[in-house]
């Protein structure tokens, strides 16, 4: 099977945040949520770097290592789910979580944050896939369509890229190697302990 | 001669060109790529060597949502998965059997003199009500802490994912309502026996005497004695360390960032495994471990001849306020043990 990842070039993100606005369309993401969104670093500044972020689906997630009721699951593919139905809100996982992926619908309010939200890769949840009832508590299923996430989709300077490890990281070195710079893969390296040799 | 003199210059020249290319040759191929645009731009290595996050600024009203990496969220679950099970399995499993031990060694604690049958007021109906409400909140909070930690592991393949979750949350609920009675309890236990918790010289020589449990004479002590005090000091400030981190855990965010709220999970489960140790001790003492002390909490009265080996200074102040005629001979009503 593959190993899905997401990949950011930030030498080509533009900070035109419409990965932000696809994910929130595509899933129906809840009022107050964004699974992704667009950072930028020293803004403003000479040498500005923008970075779009989401849940990285991590090798050995810490999410679901500190969950107390182990509601995550790893697909086949490398994707981390978890089941709403499980959650508890806790909290935890976003103690744990290195990018800041879930988030709750009612984060002030103690003790009943709601169920965690957070990227599913466009991968749904633990429903059969393609369910109304699945659509409603996670969004889309593009994956199980044969498509890949709206986001890295979308990306109007393929900045974003979603799919296999291997093939993204090969795109990458590939251009890195033709425009002969590169700031490497964002996140790569505290999501999978691995960054991309260029 | 003079064409000797600059062949010899040229060799130098020559070699002094070799070494100065062969040192800066590393050093320009670090050199920024001349086509590069962010070649002025940081890179994710320097800034989370040098701030161990990466923060910047976003369009979406979610502040929060700016910080992009904070790796520091990988040593806080090694705390929660596997340091905190050893602390929590060492302090609880640890004290348990020291507890054995201890029993199996000395056993239970008598009234030596046997029971004068007369009883006198320890704690009156209020001390007794608030000490029952902070112990029932404690338990409840303490168990429902504990699945959170081991539940996983325990109880959850027992009963199954949606049982076991189901009931983490109902106890999720308990841990967070019940927190307050529990903060409510420890304010009032640090206000109405304050005064008699005060250390004093008299504890020195309790303490130096092993407060008379590990041989048969026992030490004088006012109302409190050195182990109590120990027990009311670690409920006043373990209880406040645990009530302050808490609740900047319940309400995420209010003078926290992530960070924060790893710092202070870490102080509640490491003070949490301590406190229930502790108390266990404490129940221990208060139950099997010593007759006659379960009386004092439960229907507020202790034994004359109890109060005179365990607190013989407070039996010396209570007779000197309320005359010795005045403590009746009654018999127990419930010889609670």
């Amino acid at each position: 099977m593959a190993r899905m990842k997401f990949l950011c070039d930030a030498d080509r993100c533009i900070e035109c945040n419409a990965c932000v606005t696809a994910c929130k369309n595509e899933n129906e993401v809840p009022w107050g949520i964004n699974r992704r969104r667009v950072v930028t670093i020293n803004d403003g500044k000479p040498g500005e770097r923008s970075v779009s972020m989401a849940c990285m689906h991590c090798t050995d997630a810490p999410c679901a290592a500190v969950c107390p009721v182990s509601c995550f699951y790893t697909t086949a593919d490398g994707v981390v789910l978890h089941s709403k139905d499980l959650c508890i809100g806790c909290g935890y996982c976003f103690y744990a979580c290195p990018f800041g992926a879930p988030q709750y619908p009612r984060v002030g309010n103690f003790g009943s944050r709601g169920k965690m939200d957070k990227c599913t890769y466009c991968t749904g949840g633990p429903e059969p896939d393609g369910s109304q009832m699945q659509y409603e508590k996670y969004g889309a299923n593009r994956l199980s369509e044969g498509k890949l996430p709206l986001c890295a989709e979308m990306c109007s300077t393929k900045s974003l890229l979603a799919g296999d490890s291997d093939i993204i990281a090969q795109i990458y070195k590939d251009r890195v190697a033709k425009r002969g710079y590169g700031s490497g893969a964002w996140g790569w390296q505290t999501a999978y302990r691995e960054t991309i040799e260029t | 001669m003079a064409k000797l003199c600059a062949r010899i210059g040229l060799v130098i020249a020559a070699g002094a060109f070799l070494i100065f290319a062969a040192t800066s040759g590393p050093v320009s191929a670090q050199r920024p790529n001349p086509d590069d645009p962010n070649a002025n731009a940081v890179s994710e290595q320097q800034l989370l060597q040098q701030f161990n996050r990466i923060q910047g600024l976003g369009t979406i009203p979610d502040k929060k949502s700016y910080v992009i990496q904070q790796p520091m969220g990988r040593v806080w679950r090694r705390y929660h998965e596997v340091w905190l099970h050893w602390i929590g399995a060492v302090a609880a499993l640890g004290t348990l059997g020291a507890l054995l031990v201890f029993y199996l060694v000395r056993g239970r604690v008598r009234i030596q003199s046997g029971r004068a049958g007369i009883n006198i007021v320890r704690f009156n109906a209020f001390e007794r009500f608030v000490h029952w409400m902070t112990a029932t909140c404690f338990v409840i909070l303490g168990l429902s802490g504990l699945n959170i930690i081991f539940g996983k592991g325990i109880i959850l393949p027992l009963i199954g994912p949606s049982a076991f979750s189901s009931w983490t949350l109902t106890a999720k609920y308990a841990h967070n309502f019940l927190s307050f009675p529990f903060t409510l309890g420890v304010i009032l236990i640090f206000l109405m026996w304050l005064t008699g918790n005060i250390p004093n010289r008299v504890d020195i020589e309790w303490l130096k005497r092993g407060g008379g449990i590990v041989g048969h004479k026992h030490p004088p002590a006012y109302r409190f004695n050195a182990g109590q005090k120990g027990v009311y000091w670690l409920v006043v400030l373990g209880g406040t360390a645990m009530a302050v981190s808490g609740y900047l855990l319940m309400f995420p965010f209010y003078g926290t960032t992530i960070a924060g709220m790893q710092i202070a999970q870490v102080v509640h489960g490491a003070f949490a495994m301590l406190f229930i140790a502790a108390m266990l001790a404490h129940i221990y003492i208060g139950t099997i471990g010593m007759e006659g002390a379960f009386e004092a909490m439960g229907v507020g009265t202790v034994d004359l001849n109890w109060a005179k080996e365990h607190h013989s200074l407070w039996l010396d102040e209570e007779s000197a306020r309320i005359g010795p005629g005045e403590m009746q001979a009654q018999p127990s009503a419930t010889p609670a043990e």
